[in-house]
Order: structure tokens, then C-alpha cells, then sequence
């Protein structure tokens, strides 16, 4: 599902973030990203939903070649890749049902298939009952989880959560790695970034570990193996 | 794009709008200034236009014989006259004649002039029209160079100065209306970057869950749209009722009457018309700017 060949990628600032990944994911993996702040772990979650693209090498995503897509096809393209951020990126004013319902009104689905799909969601991340409360009103995991569900509510073959429990506490941490482990299980590939060392080694997953823009190690079932 | 969604696009264009406020008030002044000039400058030149072309279709040669004329010349000066290629007309006017049209035209202060009827200083004429106006200059030079033909007038100077005037008036206009369209889409663009900018983290997530860019997008020419379109509101109004006023009050100056401007209908409504399509265009052209410069999608 996911493959790098050779992927190369320098800012224009200079900055070379990664230095020749090679790397393969298949459909319904779940994954761990790991390593040293700085260490491109950030680009490399970037070049699957083609916020990036490399300066060298190939970078496919469900037999998509993101280096060759078209200007106007990258839209459609991230139709079919969840993407979950460390601080939320939830609109303020909207209501937790009207934030995700907005992800599927901006790709124009019909109203009626809205209505079924967040509700729908918002079952699956268990806030049926906080619908109508705005981001402010939630707790940080509950937040987080919102943004799961509008990363979700589309349904794509890929999930990619960059430190989605960077900002939460281990308690509230769990909670959102059950939802993840939830729609890994129901066949969504989910590629984590992750710093938790906790996580890592306690939910054993298959893991990436990224140093100076190379792959350092990748084992299944592996360890975070960093100290913090 | 689907239909269903052009409803949602320019209810956020219009939310948008309104939230600007007082940007929105200066990029839309800036657009009824441009296009109140634009319609002034429009109703004068095409009447200006209009009137030195009815001018010049009344172009009239007089030609003067001179007074020391026998009377058996004046039939050869009338064949010489009517060899020249383009004559439409030629009338022989006496003096007498000449005269008596002269009080005529002078209504109740004419009589002044019925003193002259036993010294006519007036010359006996041969009034000549050309078959195309354009032609005027060239045969006023050939009756000229003709036996016992005093002096040649025509009305060409007058209309070649009012044509002169014209364009001039012209150029003036277009530079400053250029001037104030650059200026009223510098405004608007300036006015949906603070839009674009607002709304960044709602641009972003779009981006992110797959909007098409013309999504994206339209909600800001939905903006540009309306700051061009209520900018032209205000310049349409005057223009159609002082226009109108003008049709109508025209005609009681006396002083005034042998100009005929255009009549308000339809040409009051087409110079509506292209003030709308000039303010449509300076908005989304100001919003095009900003969407290219800010929106990178």
C-alpha cells in the first residue's frame, strides 16, 4: 500500500531531512514511526498525504505515485488518507458534530450521507453525547478524538496520526490508542509518529525508527528504544 | 463543482463580505468612485460623438461670389461647381435672399438688419452639400480655386474641433479611470487577503480532507464578485437618473436645442450595463490576485 523508493528530500532552506528511505507497508499494517525530534520524522509522514513531495525517489500510496500526481488531483488524492494532528486543528466555533460534518460537506457528499456518517463516527470515537459542545468544552483526549473521527468520517484506506497523544496525559493516552487499534482492526492501515515510549513498548506494533533521514531500524513487534 | 453547493459558496462569500466591514466599505467606495467616473466619461464621449457626427452630416459649403460678378458668370461658377466629384446639392441664394433668410433667422431682432435691404453688403452664395461629409474639406478647396468665387466657409473646422476635443477628453478620462480601476482592485485584493488570512485553519483542513481548489476558491471570487457588484449600485443610479433628468430638461434651454443627445432608452440602460460588467470585473480580477498570491492550493 504505502512504498518509498530512494526518497530523498531537502528544504529549500537547505535542510536535508531525508536521506534515501527505502520502505514498504502493507494494507492494513499498523505502524510506529519513531526517533529523534528532528530526525524527519515529520517529512516522512508528510510525503503520504503529499504535503511534501521529494526531491529525489518515489513515493506510492495505494499504487498512486504522489511525485507524478497533478495540481488538481491531490484533492482527490487525500480523500483516501486520514490525517490527525499533536494540537487538534478543530474550528473553534463549530460544534463537534458541525467540525466533522464540515470534512465531508467541503468534499460535497449529500447531506443525508453526512448526517449517517458523523453520527456514525461519533459512535466509533464514543462522544455521541457531546455532539453539540464546541472544542473548547472538551478535554484534551476528547478533542483528539474528535479529530480522529473527522480523519475517519471518509473513510480512508490510510490513517496517519503525527504524535496524536503528544499533548495528552498517559491516562487519556490509552483511550485514544484504543480507538486507533479499533480502526486499524477494521483494515485502515495507521501509521503513528510517536515519542511514547510507553505506547511503543507496551503496545507492540511494528516499528520505524528515523535518525539524521535514514532508516536506523525496523522491526515487527519492535521496541521504542530511545531513552527519554 | 456541484450545484447543490454554489448556494453554500456564495452565502460564505457574502459572510465574508460583511465581516470585513470597513475594508469591505473602502474597496466598494473605491469601486463607486471608479465607476461613477467611467459612467460620466461614457454618457459625454458617446454623446460628444453623437452630436459631432450629426454635426457633420449638416455640413454645408457656402461658397461667395464675388460682388463684382456679372450676372452671365454666375451660370459658369454653377457648372464649374457641379464638375466636382461627391456634390449632392447646390442651391443659388441672391443676396436678397441671403438677407431675407438672415432677419428670418434672427426672429424680432432681426429687423435691425432689414436696414441693409437698400445697401446689401452680403454676397450672393451658392450653398453646396457633399454627398459624403468626409469629402468636405477637398471640395470647399476645389470650389476655391474657381473664377469669381470670393470665399469658401464650412462648418468642417468646428466639427474637426469638437473631434479634436473629443479625444482629447478621452485620453484624460482613460488614464484616471485607469489609475482608479488599479486602485479598486489593489483594494479588493487587499480586502480578501484579510479574508484568506482569517480563515487560514479552515483552509487548511480543506486542504487537508481533500476540497477540490475550486472550492476553495470560489467563495472568494463569490466575495470579489459582490464588492464589484455593489460598487457599481450607486454609479448606476446616478447615471440613469441624471440622465434621465438631463432627456427630460434638456430641451428648456432654448440655448441648447440644436443638440440632440441620445435618447435615455436603451442607451442609459447600456451604460448601466457595461458599469456592472466593469464592476463584476474589477472584483473578481482583485480577488483572482489574492487567490493567487495567498492561496496556494
Amino acid at each position: 500500500m504505502i512504498e518509498m523508493k530512494d526518497v530523498y528530500m531537502t528544504y529549500p532552506n537547505g535542510v536535508v531531512a531525508l536521506n534515501g528511505i527505502n520502505v514498504k507497508i502493507k494494507q492494513g499494517e499498523f505502524v510506529y514511526i519513531v526517533g529523534p525530534s528532528g530526525a524527519g520524522k515529520s517529512t516522512f509522514t508528510k510525503m503520504l498525504f503529499r504535503e511534501e513531495i521529494p526531491t529525489k525517489g518515489t513515493v506510492t500510496v495505494n499504487h498512486t505515485d504522489t511525485t507524478k500526481l497533478k495540481w488538481r488531483e491531490v484533492p482527490h488524492f487525500r480523500r483516501n488518507v486520514g490525517v490527525v494532528f499533536q494540537d487538534f486543528r478543530l474550528l473553534p466555533k463549530l460544534t463537534v458534530y458541525e467540525n466533522i460534518a464540515f470534512a465531508l460537506e467541503v468534499i460535497e457528499v449529500a447531506p443525508k450521507q453526512i448526517r449517517e456518517r458523523v453520527l456514525q463516527v461519533l459512535d466509533q470515537v464514543g462522544l455521541k453525547n457531546k455532539a453539540r459542545f464546541i472544542p473548547d468544552e472538551l478535554s484534551g483526549g476528547e478533542q483528539q478524538r474528535v479529530t480522529i473521527a473527522r480523519a475517519i468520517v471518509n473513510k480512508p484506506s490510510l490513517l496517519i496520526a503525527d504524535e496524536p497523544t503528544g499533548n495528552l496525559d498517559p491516562e487519556t493516552s490509552w483511550g485514544i490508542m484504543k480507538i486507533l487499534e479499533d480502526i486499524n482492526a477494521s483494515g485502515t492501515t495507521v501509521l503513528m509518529a510517536t515519542h511514547s515510549k510507553e505506547i511503543v513498548n507496551t503496545i507492540k506494533k511494528r516499528v520505524i525508527a528515523i535518525e539524521d533521514g535514514v532508516i536506523v531500524r525496523d522491526e515487527h513487534r519492535g521496541e521504542y528504544g530511545y531513552e527519554i | 463543482m456541484k450545484f447543490r453547493t454554489l448556494g453554500r459558496h456564495i452565502k460564505e462569500g457574502a459572510k465574508n463580505t460583511w465581516r470585513n466591514g470597513w475594508m469591505t466599505v473602502a474597496s466598494v467606495g473605491a469601486v463607486t468612485t471608479t465607476l461613477i467616473l467611467v459612467g460620466v466619461f461614457l454618457v459625454l464621449m458617446l454623446n460628444l460623438n453623437h452630436i459631432a457626427d450629426e454635426l457633420e452630416q449638416d455640413v454645408q459649403i457656402k461658397a461667395l461670389v464675388s460682388l463684382t460678378t456679372e450676372e452671365e458668370d454666375i451660370s459658369t461658377i454653377e457648372e464649374n461647381i457641379e464638375n466636382i466629384r461627391g456634390i449632392d446639392e447646390i442651391e443659388f441664394l441672391t443676396k436678397e435672399e441671403e438677407l431675407a433668410n438672415l432677419v428670418e433667422s434672427f426672429g424680432e431682432q432681426g429687423q435691425a438688419w432689414e436696414l441693409y435691404e437698400q445697401d446689401n453688403p452680403l454676397n450672393d452664395v451658392f450653398v453646396i452639400s457633399a454627398t459624403d461629409p468626409q469629402d468636405t474639406e477637398r471640395i470647399a478647396q476645389e470650389i476655391e480655386g474657381i473664377d469669381h468665387i470670393d470665399r469658401v466657409n464650412y462648418g468642417q473646422e468646428y466639427v474637426d474641433t469638437l473631434f479634436q476635443f473629443n479625444n482629447y477628453a478621452r485620453n484624460v478620462g482613460l488614464v484616471l479611470i485607469v489609475a482608479l480601476v488599479f486602485t479598486a482592485i489593489f483594494l479588493i485584493s487587499n480586502t480578501i487577503k484579510i479574508t484568506i488570512l482569517a480563515r487560514k485553519k479552515e483552509i487548511g483542513i480543506m486542504k487537508l480532507v481533500g476540497a477540490t481548489n475550486s472550492f476553495i476558491r470560489l467563495p472568494f471570487f463569490v466575495e470579489g464578485l459582490l464588492l464589484g457588484i455593489l460598487g457599481s449600485l450607486v454609479p448606476i443610479g446616478i447615471i440613469l437618473g441624471g440622465y434621465y433628468y438631463l432627456t427630460q430638461n434638456l430641451v428648456v434651454f432654448q440655448e441648447f436645442n440644436f443638440i440632440k443627445i441620445l435618447p435615455f432608452f436603451p442607451f442609459a440602460l447600456q451604460v448601466a450595463a457595461i458599469i456592472i460588467g466593469i464592476g463584476a470585473t474589477i472584483g473578481v480580477w482583485g480577488s483572482l490576485m489574492s487567490v493567487r498570491k495567498f492561496l496556494k492550493v
